[in-house]
């Protein structure tokens, strides 16, 4: 697993993992927004690789995808934005989530180099299952990279070890069967699901889709290694546009105080 | 039982749903335990004699199989080279070839104990066929159909409407068939323990390649024997137009291991290659979309372009996996018609033969037109006419300057 990776669930507290689309709305703009995330104390951060047809997202992120293309956003834009990152913020794991058509269209060698030199820490691919891991796998692991995989409501314990095979870095548990951002999954059976995944394995578990506020995080954190939040961020970005580094940088805040200090209150 | 032979051209896909470097099963983590059993019914109804006699009972007598086997004689004289021949498959109950693999999906979903079905559609024909099946088996039905789309074909979509199905405008991307499938795609992970998705063309993940193909290939199989009681012989080309490619595979499948028959795929040129069009093989590359690898339309970050053709069931911008391999490995040959063309091609049947084609077919014809004129007259032509041309008329009637 990458260092800084294992770092961030390491440090005695649930992380806050948070997603925000890469040049969205602009590449230039993308930068401060990331900084923002970094100083509310997000411990890792997703970086969304823009795709014309993000099938497994709603509404929310589906306009961020929109608006980073328009903005003309490219593949070597998001790679010089995280190549900045790393040197601005030696520190935070990067992790970059997206589609398998970006990733793998100029070979899955030349995406993971890319993505190494660019001080990039894991992948997660929504539309690439254990069963075509060939297409990515064996090149970010040849390059030290987790390939972070998804377990989702669906993920039986019959199916679960080939998911958790080739896993690294953390596990990305969808709460609810669906798309992004619609819907919280009742905590009971986020806890009953965290329960089965660490009964499976040793990496860290990490539970989003459908987490917007502190009040959801906080209860999560309570069981979960992680919490992961995409769409409410993305949705300032969506209001207030090159002018969402305060309002994300405040929400990032309030969901770090509650995510982080949410073992306190369970004692 | 035969032992397999290891040089066949219809042995794809393998077991894990590869058509050679095509196909698979790129889908979220959501789906993917779904997938599986889908594919493990599939198995089981493939070699269940009940559920192939109640396919086949249904294609007989709703759908109104065997299709003609048609020789169009104004046309040959025309043309003035090879015999022409058309699979009358725009005869079938709806219009079109679609209704064959809706009528499969929809027992498969029987099978499965789902209670919902979703679809999503280009030009409506699809939609049509999955609503007609949903009436026929009172299963509620929801179309996802790019907004742009429900404009350009408000015939279909009132006749989905007709046969009680939801026609959910989809105001996402460029509002056209690629936004549709994305939708019913997101539907279909957020309902994924009661829903079964129809797909209309023989793409996504496998199964659905395969399956949609196996029941398009009640085509094949019945020109196949048709053309042999009539001639006595196998036909020397067929020719198919090809969006998803569903009619065409469907055709082509069942002589794919007949070596002395070429085949035609005719994909839509639109304004031309150089310009917008949705021919997948001639100005795309292999890429991963909607569940499977295969020739797309895209730039040099695999963003998905845009497809353009006259025929919105051509209008997409991937095609299906096992053409992507027939083309790589040789055995079908490919071509493109633009839409001016696949227009004359429309005109040109109406004129000789008294049949209105759809736009798709119209495809075919074009191509026909092209080539006939170039072969011996003892030889055969197999032309899929894989719709009717009613729902076009008005969009025909645009392009010739005529106001309806």
């Amino acid at each position: 697993m990458s260092a800084r990776l294992s770092a961030a669930f390491a440090k005695g507290h649930p992380a806050l993992v948070c997603f925000v689309t890469a040049g969205d709305p602009t590449p230039d703009a993308t930068p401060a927004l990331l900084d923002a995330i970094v100083a509310g104390g997000a411990d890792v951060i997703e970086l969304g690789m823009p795709f014309t047809d993000p099938m497994a997202d709603g509404p929310a992120i589906q306009a961020a995808n929109l608006r980073a293309l328009g903005a003309g956003t490219k593949t070597a834009d998001i790679l010089r934005i995280a190549t900045d990152f790393r040197a601005r913020h030696p520190q935070v794991p990067l992790v970059l989530m997206g589609y398998a058509n970006p990733m793998t269209i100029r070979g899955s060698e030349w995406f993971a180099d890319a993505a190494s030199a660019a001080g990039v820490d894991g992948v997660i691919c929504v539309d690439i299952p254990p069963e075509e891991d060939p297409e990515l796998g064996p090149a970010l692991r040849a390059k030290g990279i987790d390939l972070i995989r998804l377990a989702t409501p669906t993920t039986d314990s019959a199916r679960l070890p080939t998911v958790l095979d080739g896993s690294s870095g953390f596990l990305y548990y969808v709460s609810v069967a669906g798309i992004t951002g619609k819907q919280a999954a009742a905590i009971s059976s986020i806890k009953d699901a965290m329960d089965r995944l660490k009964a499976a394995t040793d990496i860290p578990v990490a539970v989003g889709f459908g987490v917007r506020t502190p009040e959801q995080a906080g209860p999560i954190a309570r069981v979960a290694d992680g919490v992961v939040v995409g769409s409410a961020i993305v949705d300032l970005v969506g209001q207030h546009g090159a002018d969402a580094v305060e309002p994300v940088r405040a929400l990032v805040a309030s969901l770090a105080a509650a995510v982080h200090s949410a073992r306190e209150h369970a004692a | 039982m035969t032992a397999p032979n290891p040089n066949s051209f219809r042995n794809q896909p393998d077991e894990r749903g590869h058509f050679g470097a095509f196909g698979g099963r790129y889908v979220a983590e959501t789906l993917m335990p779904l997938i599986l059993d889908l594919d493990a019914e599939y198995r089981k109804a493939k070699a269940d004699p009940a559920f192939q006699a109640e396919f086949d009972d249904l294609l007989e007598h709703y759908v109104g199989r065997p299709s003609p086997l048609y020789f169009a004689p104004r046309l040959t004289e025309e043309l003035g080279g090879a015999q022409v021949w058309f699979k009358r498959d725009e005869l079938n109950h709806t219009g079109a070839h679609k209704i064959n693999n809706c009528i499969g999906q929809i027992l498969l979903a029987i099978r499965m104990g789902k209670t919902r079905i979703i679809a999503e559609t280009g030009a409506g024909q699809h939609g049509v066929a999955t609503a007609t099946v949903c009436a026929r088996f009172g299963l509620p039905c929801v179309i996802y159909m790019g907004a742009t789309d429900v404009e350009r074909q408000q015939p279909n979509v009132f006749r989905m409407k007709l046969l009680g199905a939801e026609v959910v405008p989809v105001q996402a991307g460029a509002k056209t068939l690629k936004d549709a499938m994305n939708e019913a795609l997101r539907d279909w992970v957020a309902n994924v323990h009661d829903t079964f998705y129809i797909i209309g063309t023989a793409a996504g993940p496998h199964p659905y390649p395969e399956l949609v193909r196996d029941f398009q290939s009640v085509i094949g199989r019945e020109a196949r024997a048709q053309m042999l009681a009539r001639t006595g012989r196998l036909p020397d080309l067929l020719v198919a137009a090809i969006g998803g490619g569903s009619n065409a595979i469907g055709l082509f499948h069942p002589f794919l291991d007949d070596t002395s028959v070429r085949m035609l795929g005719v994909e839509a040129a639109g304004y031309g290659l150089d310009k917008d069009h949705a021919a997948s093989l001639a100005g795309g590359r292999p890429g991963i979309l909607h569940g499977n690898k295969t020739y797309l339309l895209q730039d040099e970050d695999g963003q998905i372009l845009e497809g353009h053709s006259i025929s919105a069931g051509l209008d997409y911008p991937g095609i299906g996996p096992e053409h992507s391999w027939l083309r790589d490995v040789g055995r079908v040959d490919y071509t493109s018609v633009t839409d001016d063309e696949a227009l004359d091609g429309f005109q040109l049947l109406c004129r000789t033969e008294g049949i209105i084609p759809a736009l798709e077919p119209s495809h075919a014809i074009a191509a026909v037109k092209k080539v006939a004129p170039t072969m011996p007259k003892d030889s055969i032509i197999l032309a899929n006419l894989c719709g009717r041309g009613d729902k076009d008329i008005f969009t025909v009637a645009k392009h010739l300057g005529v106001s309806l």
